[in-house]
């Protein structure tokens, strides 16, 4: 794109800064330079912040991009179990890593793996029944928040699913109910335009697995040993599966970085089964948030060239997929990896893990990291510097990204594809 | 540019009536061409002996989008028992039941296959489809993107807008998300388990709308027809897998009202309620229907025993199947007001009495239906089996013998109910190659695919002549692609992007303000950015290109 002399607005611009992926912003450049405070979500006007440009560093030192590509591509060849950790990348990014991977061996892991294995495991495990961004929008009649209070990670959640003006099948904006489960949650967003405020079952997140399974028992009819679940009553779980029961779409949202205790994916698999033993009467929906800083733009792609998702090794009799080992943090801490390459290009602020190992870092222009990786190459936003894929939340749709000013570093894909012809062959 | 020869093979070209005549075929930039007589031969290839077909086409295999992909992660377990490593030529993947892209491209070609077809894309999930079978190497690919449970169609037959309307909307539709035909897929029903409703026959109103699967089917086999677009409207039709659904089969080909149409894995719709379990074969009935009726053509969705897993758009059959996962997890996803999908593990067993009669009812329909230009070779992988067990089912068409064999192994009470045994058909190499290339390029407007004439893509497939027609089938000596040899002997030899493969009709632009206004009203993604743009799709596709093929029937 060229430069922009005088002030324009692009509209249809697609956010990448959390799984929502709003594609409706309207973006103003003027002098080159995005005016974000007018976004109205924290995390995009974030985003979309101005960055320095920066300049690759082999250990410390200000180097041209080919000496870093080169230093990188060295430091990977030499090594006997690296891992590819980070992944926060387009789809093309994704691509360019995984084909890098494929040629060193490598181990792949996202950033937001350990969250997000607690849905995959369910999957794998039970599987689910679950629904999109736009079906709530028009259907859902209620909703239930497990354990969230969705805005800091998905800001305008309710402004573009729960509280919109019409839909499809409603006169006038859709009549909801909004019932929270958890204590000390921000409910405030649960207000409805005409200030209805939100049921609230104040019970304690880290036992949403008891209460699930309660009202499993409850649907079931089975009679119960218990008192109360979660903290909570029993006859006040009766009084939400009745809810439950007598809605016509209704939809449990939950955000697995939210649900951060001890074998949380039991606590989600109880819950998808509840939602299974739901639809044999009515209709309802599971609804996991997630696909944050490229998480299932990476798992995607990892997906559908191998059939295995992330947290796999290439090995050279073919593809291991195991969630516990192939833990990048994991394998660090035990000694495991003798090399890091770390990709980040949607946040500075998401540095490697702790390690002494040698390290590459694909980071966001901006990046402050704690120690001196071997090698840094600054790269560009998706999005922003460059045009691009990602993938929202419900995995169904992947979304344009546009470039929006003059490159202030090249994109992970460049980078990523440089580095593999580099690589001896 | 070179000229290269494959000398002497018997070709089976019919497309031109070419049934197994020793010829030689020329190549020259990727294309067949007739030398000029005195001119030399820069490659030649010795293939006397030989069987000699245009490369294969697929017509209808689930090999990219977001149901495939949901399929890969729910089997981890799969995969572990059949990864490929990186070779030398190829990349790390794995194959079977939900194989990754890569591992789809190379055995595909290892096979002989030059092109596949998805044939269930959303619309909203096409850019998915698209980067998937983008990055499936070898062959070339294209889609079928579905209508008919959008509420966008549903609210325009609910408001009885014309049939000049819905044309628009299918050409729209078309163009956007870059395919090559039109899928229904329950036709009304996906929309209508996000209200609740658990069956929707073909004259039953939906909840919400008043609308008929019946006007569905009508108004998109009209409108396919009206717009010239090649691909008939492919149907998976109502009530898939339920007994006693021939009916509504026949009711289907009925509502089409003369307009082609093409019913895909007919197979899980051929279903009668005779005997003790009240489950019987009606391919008789069916393949009666199809023969009558020549605006129809069908693809059968054969059933092979074993593991694999069943990927579909039809929410609200695959809800109702959804107890018989094995091993035993499901997924169904209701999506964007758009269609649905649901995934479902299934193991087909020879002891089962109901899987052995689909068994059985399968290849009486390919054996009763006379015509092989509309009875098309499909497992409907990964449905009924991987496409890899298609050699497999070859022989079972071709040779009696085995045929029988291996009817004499399932389940006795499912042997008593099948006429397969006094079926004495056996298919010729001739029909195979109808039903697997000829047939495939004709009903999808590919005029430079599947067959062998001069100006044809070179899309080759050299076999050894073996009696063992399973043998034959799986590892081809040769396989061209765009005229160079990319797999020997069952092993890939070079690694090649196929195009894409699309239509684009006109239509009337007006058409977009509707539709960005609800898009904007109801949708979480706006209009432009559902749109595909074509440097999307060469990105996607590795910059192998996009075919845009002319709209005439
Ligand atoms: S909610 Fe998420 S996607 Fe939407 S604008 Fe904010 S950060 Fe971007
Ligand atoms: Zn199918």
């Amino acid at each position: 794109m060229p430069p922009q002399p005088s002030a324009t607005t692009i509209a249809n611009v697609t956010c990448p800064f959390c799984g929502l992926a709003c594609d409706d912003l309207s973006i103003s450049i003027a002098g080159g330079l995005i005016e974000s405070r007018t976004l109205k979500c924290p995390l995009a006007e974030r985003g979309f912040a101005a960055g320095e440009p920066a300049t690759p560093r082999v250990r410390g030192k200000d180097v041209s991009l080919e000496r870093a590509v080169g230093e990188a591509a060295a430091l990977l060849s030499r090594a006997q179990s690296p891992v590819i950790g980070g992944l926060g990348a387009d789809m093309a990014g994704a691509r360019a890593l995984l084909a890098l991977a494929d040629r060193c061996r490598a181990v792949v892991d996202h950033m937001n793996s350990r969250s997000k294995l607690r849905n995959l495991l369910v999957l794998q495990d039970g599987g689910w029944i679950t629904t999109t961004l736009s079906e709530v929008r028009n259907r859902a009649d209620l909703i239930v928040l497990a354990g969230t209070g969705v805005v800091s990670r998905f800001p305008r959640f309710f402004e573009r699913c729960v509280w919109n003006p019409e839909s499809m099948f409603s006169r006038g904006a859709p009549k909801r109910e909004v019932v929270y489960l958890g204590r000390g949650l921000d409910v405030s967003a649960g207000i409805a335009p005409d200030g209805t405020t939100p049921q609230v079952i104040e019970c304690e997140v880290a036992r949403l697995g008891d209460a699930f399974s309660v009202l499993r028992a409850l649907i079931a009819k089975q009679p119960l040993q218990c008192a109360e679940a979660a903290g909570v009553s029993l006859e006040a779980w009766g009084a939400l599966l009745e809810k439950m029961k007598a809605a016509t779409y209704g939809v449990v949202v939950w955000a697995a970085p939210d649900l951060d205790f001890p074998n949380a994916d039991l606590a989600v698999q109880s819950l998808c089964e509840l939602i299974k033993d739901l639809n044999r009467h009515t209709r309802f929906s599971g609804m996991p948030l997630g696909g944050s800083d490229g998480d299932f733009t990476a798992n995607g792609v990892q997906m559908w060239q191998t059939g295995f998702p992330i947290r796999s090794r290439y090995a050279r009799d073919g593809l291991d997929y195991d969630p516990y080992h192939l833990s990048a943090e994991r394998m660090l801490a035990a000694g495991e990896a003798d090399a890091l390459l770390w990709v980040s290009s949607y946040d500075e602020r998401r540095v490697p893990p702790e390690t002494d190992v040698p390290t590459i870092v694909l980071g966001r222009a901006g990046m402050k990291l704690p120690r001196e990786p071997e090698v840094l190459i600054p790269v560009g936003t998706p999005g922003l510097d460059h045009a691009g894929h990602f993938f929202r939340s419900d995995k169904v749709v992947a979304l344009p990204l546009r470039q929006l000013r003059e490159p202030i570093a090249p994109s992970v894909e460049q980078v990523a594809t440089a580095i593999a012809a580099a690589l001896p062959a | 540019m070179a000229l290269i020869r494959l000398k002497g093979g018997r070709v089976y070209d019919p497309a031109h009536g070419v049934d197994g005549e020793v010829r030689d075929l020329y190549i020259r930039d990727g294309r067949m061409v007739v030398p000029a007589a005195d001119e030399r031969v820069d490659q030649e290839y010795d293939v006397s002996g030989r069987v000699v077909m245009a490369g294969a086409i697929d017509m209808h295999t689930h090999i990219g989008g977001g149901k495939v992909n949901i399929a890969r992660a729910m089997l981890p377990e799969d995969h572990r028992g059949d990864r490929l490593p990186r070779g030398e030529l190829t990349r790390s993947s794995c194959g079977h039941a939900a194989p990754g892209t890569l591992a789809t491209g190379y055995r595909y070609a290892e096979m002989g296959y030059t092109a596949c077809f998805e044939p269930a894309i959303l619309p909203v999930n096409a850019r998915q489809a698209h980067m998937e079978m983008g990055d499936t190497p070898m062959v070339d690919k294209g889609g079928y993107v579905m209508l008919g449970s959008d509420e966008f169609l549903l609210r325009m037959l609910a408001g009885k807008q014309d049939q000049a309307a819905i044309n628009d909307y299918i050409a729209w539709t078309l163009h956007a998300a870059r395919c090559i035909g039109i899928k229904v897929v329950n036709p009304g029903g996906i929309s209508a388990f996000k209200f609740n409703q658990r069956n929707l026959n073909v004259d039953e109103a939906h909840v919400h709308y008043g609308v008929t699967p019946r006007e569905i089917v009508r108004v998109l086999a009209r409108g396919l027809d009206d717009l010239q677009v090649p691909h008939p409207l492919h149907i998976h039709a109502s009530n898939l897998g339920v007994p006693g659904n021939v009916d509504s089969t026949l009711a289907t080909i009925d509502a089409a009202e003369g307009f082609p149409i093409h019913l895909t894995h007919i197979q899980f719709h051929s279903y009668g309620t005779e005997g003790d379990r009240k489950f019987s074969s009606a391919a008789g009935r069916i393949a009666e229907a199809v023969n009558a009726n020549r605006h129809v053509s069908c693809d059968v969705g054969q059933i092979l025993f074993g593991q694999t897993v069943t990927a579909s758009g039809d929410n609200m059959a695959q809800h109702r199947n959804a107890g018989h996962a094995s091993p035993r997890k499901f997924v169904i996803m209701d999506i964007e007001c758009d269609a649905g999908c649901g995934v479902v593990p299934f193991r087909y067993r020879d002891q089962n009495f109901v899987n052995a009669l689909q068994w059985a009812i399968g290849l009486e329909i390919f054996l009763l239906v006379g015509d092989p230009w509309r009875v098309f070779l499909t497992t409907d992988h990964p449905n009924g089996a991987p496409f890899t067990s298609y050699p497999h089912l070859i022989r079972l068409l071709m040779d009696k013998s085995f045929r029988n064999e291996q009817l004499a192994r399932i389940h006795p009470d499912a042997q008593a109910m099948t006429t397969l045994a006094s079926i004495d058909r056996e298919y010729s190499l001739n029909e195979i190659a109808i039903m697997t290339r000829a047939a495939p390029a004709k009903i999808l407007g590919m005029a430079d695919r599947g067959h062998l004439a001069p100006g044809a893509a070179a899309d080759i497939t050299v076999y050894r002549e073996d009696a063992d027609r399973e043998k034959m089938f799986t590892a081809p000596e040769y396989v061209f692609k765009d005229g160079e040899v990319v797999a020997r002997d069952g092993r890939i030899v070079k690694v090649v992007w196929g195009r894409f493969h699309a239509v684009a009709p006109e239509f009337d632009r007006g058409i977009e303000k509707g539709l960005r206004d609800y898009f904007e009203r109801y949708l979480t993604m706006r209009l432009e950015n559902f749109k595909i743009a074509e440097d999307e799709m060469l990105a996607f596709g590795h910059n192998a290109g996009l075919a845009t093929h002319p709209c005439r029937r």
